[in-house]
């Protein structure tokens, strides 16, 4: 899968837990998802669960716990379709 | 010192009409919210019918955000949500802020049980070994005080923010708890009300019981039958009320339509003692309970003109009307007008009450009394206690003064609430 494809499914499955005043175009690599993004937390947990879905994956609770920006959900994506 | 207590805005989301303008209308016209419901036939159910409002996604996406509506799978939020939203805005309040809640405004909305639906899903998953897959809001869907919870985000509210739970007598019971708030001055508005989920998994235990109506699968409007002689059980119902309480300071400085005066009213428990169980009432617990709602609000019982009763439609129904005789020392032709609302959407459960008190209300309002439906053969052990025009069989013009609404519930609880139309 390419990697534009990949950031693209990402930013499908962000957008929909963005707070009404934090726009799309306001997700880039960096974008930290609680800090930055003003995601509530317990919502990371839905997202994870759109991204096994999206990938066909499964993360690990070590996995979630690294997953703090869009690039860190990005490599963690990888290293699982990887090990496939 | 006490404060006077008034309701400034009304929300509801009935079996038989969704928003005050459809109801009232539904409640005036006699219109049925009772259906034929094929999921139940497919169960099995010895009753097939209920009364459940009728959503659409267009009206849920006016009330949620796309990220609340995913994964909603409890149906009481939604009707809490709706109906409470609506009586807020009814009220002519604002949503607070973003930076800082409105801290004179609380939410006091009640469950029976919530998000059964949700935690059907949750409990397939757990068995299958699938916990981590239950997603974020398995828990405030399924919490008792999760319509509470989700209303008081939406609308911003810094007072208090609970659940109450007392079964059938839920929604009237709140009524009275947010009354006795304000009154205290612990607060200025309160949004009251209650919900009931919808579905099987609500129902069934009641079939199971034997206690719903089982030859009405055909015929899902004339099941629902209170004070008649061919009553067969009550039909189970679903949906919500909502009633903003303030207090009249508050009212009159915002310059807010006043829909009525709640002068007071009483809550007890006929502690499952002398003729009282889990399933029946202490007939002299419901007699005090009147006396004092009617003691509490400073009137006479010869004031009262008009009541909405408990009247399930069961076999029960005869002994409230000899209860509410035997409390207000009035019979025959002295008996004020006496209207059961579960003729049109059935018995909403914890839901009952605030729907009830909306449609008791409303009746102000709209100067109509709501006739009666399914209650042409009036029982004969009711019209041996009190006259058969003190049953209106049909609406008409008239504007009770003074009206008393009561609630009856499991574990043999009582709610009374007295609310008198408001005169400047």
């Amino acid at each position: 899968m390419e990697e534009e494809t990949k950031y693209n499914k990402l930013k499908d499955i962000i957008k929909v837990y963005l707070p009404e005043d934090v726009s799309v175009d306001a997700i880039g690599l960096e974008s930290n998802f609680i800090s930055e993004l003003n995601i509530n937390s317990a919502n990371l947990v839905d997202i994870v669960l759109d991204v096994e879905d999206e990938f066909d994956i499964m993360l690990e609770n070590a996995d979630m716990d690294k997953m703090q920006t869009v690039k860190d959900a990005l490599g963690i994506i990888d290293a699982k379709l990887e090990a496939k | 010192m006490r404060r006077r207590v008034v309701i400034t805005g009304m929300g509801v989301c009935a079996p038989n009409g969704i928003g005050l303008g459809a109801f009232a209308e539904a409640m005036a016209d006699g219109k049925s919210g009772i259906r034929f419901q094929p999921e139940l036939k497919e169960l099995e159910f010895g009753c097939q019918i209920a009364a459940q409002p009728e959503l659409t996604e267009e009206l849920l996406a006016r009330y949620f955000t796309p990220l609340q509506l995913r994964g909603l799978n409890a149906t009481g939020i939604m009707y809490g949500v709706i109906a409470g939203s609506d009586a807020w805005k009814d009220a002519g309040l604002a949503i607070a802020e973003k930076e800082a809640p409105d801290w004179d405004s609380g939410v006091l909305f009640g469950s029976g049980t919530l998000g059964v639906a949700k935690f059907r899903e949750a409990i397939h998953q757990i068995d299958a070994r699938n916990v981590r897959r239950l997603g974020s809001t398995s828990v405030i869907q399924t919490m008792a005080s999760g319509v509470s919870a989700y209303l008081g985000g939406i609308l911003g509210c810094g007072n208090q923010v609970t659940t109450n739970s007392s079964a059938c007598t839920t929604g009237t019971e709140g009524v009275l708890m947010g009354y006795e708030r304000i009154a205290q001055g612990q607060a200025e508005r309160i949004l009251v009300g209650s919900c009931s989920d919808s579905g099987p998994y609500v129902w069934a235990g009641f079939d199971a019981m034997r206690i719903l109506p089982r030859q009405y699968n055909e015929r899902p409007e004339a099941a629902s039958r209170p004070m008649s002689a061919s009553a067969a059980g009550f039909v189970p119902g679903s949906g919500a009320g909502a009633l903003l309480l303030e207090s009249l300071e508050s009212a009159q400085a915002r310059g807010a339509h006043i829909y009525a005066e709640i002068l007071g009213g009483a809550v007890n428990s006929g502690g499952q003692r002398g003729d009282g169980s889990m399933t029946a009432p202490n007939s002299e617990a419901v007699q005090r309970c009147i006396l004092r709602a009617i003691g509490n609000s400073g009137i006479d019982s010869a004031d009262i003109d008009a009541i909405n009763g408990h009247l399930t439609a069961t076999g029960k129904d005869a002994l409230e009307i000899a209860n509410w005789s035997a409390a207000l020392g009035r019979s025959g032709t002295d008996f004020p007008y006496i209207n059961s609302f579960k003729g049109h959407f059935g018995h909403c459960l914890s839901a009952a009450g605030s729907i009830e008190c909306v449609a008791a209300v409303l009746q102000f309002e709209k100067e109509t009394l709501f006739g009666n439906v399914n209650c042409e053969d009036v029982h004969p052990e009711i019209s041996k206690i009190i006259d058969q025009r003190a049953i209106p069989q049909k609406s008409r013009a008239y504007t009770p003064s003074i009206l008393a609404k009561a609630s009856f519930g499991f574990g043999d609880v009582n709610a009374c609430v007295i609310f008198k139309r408001y005169t400047d």
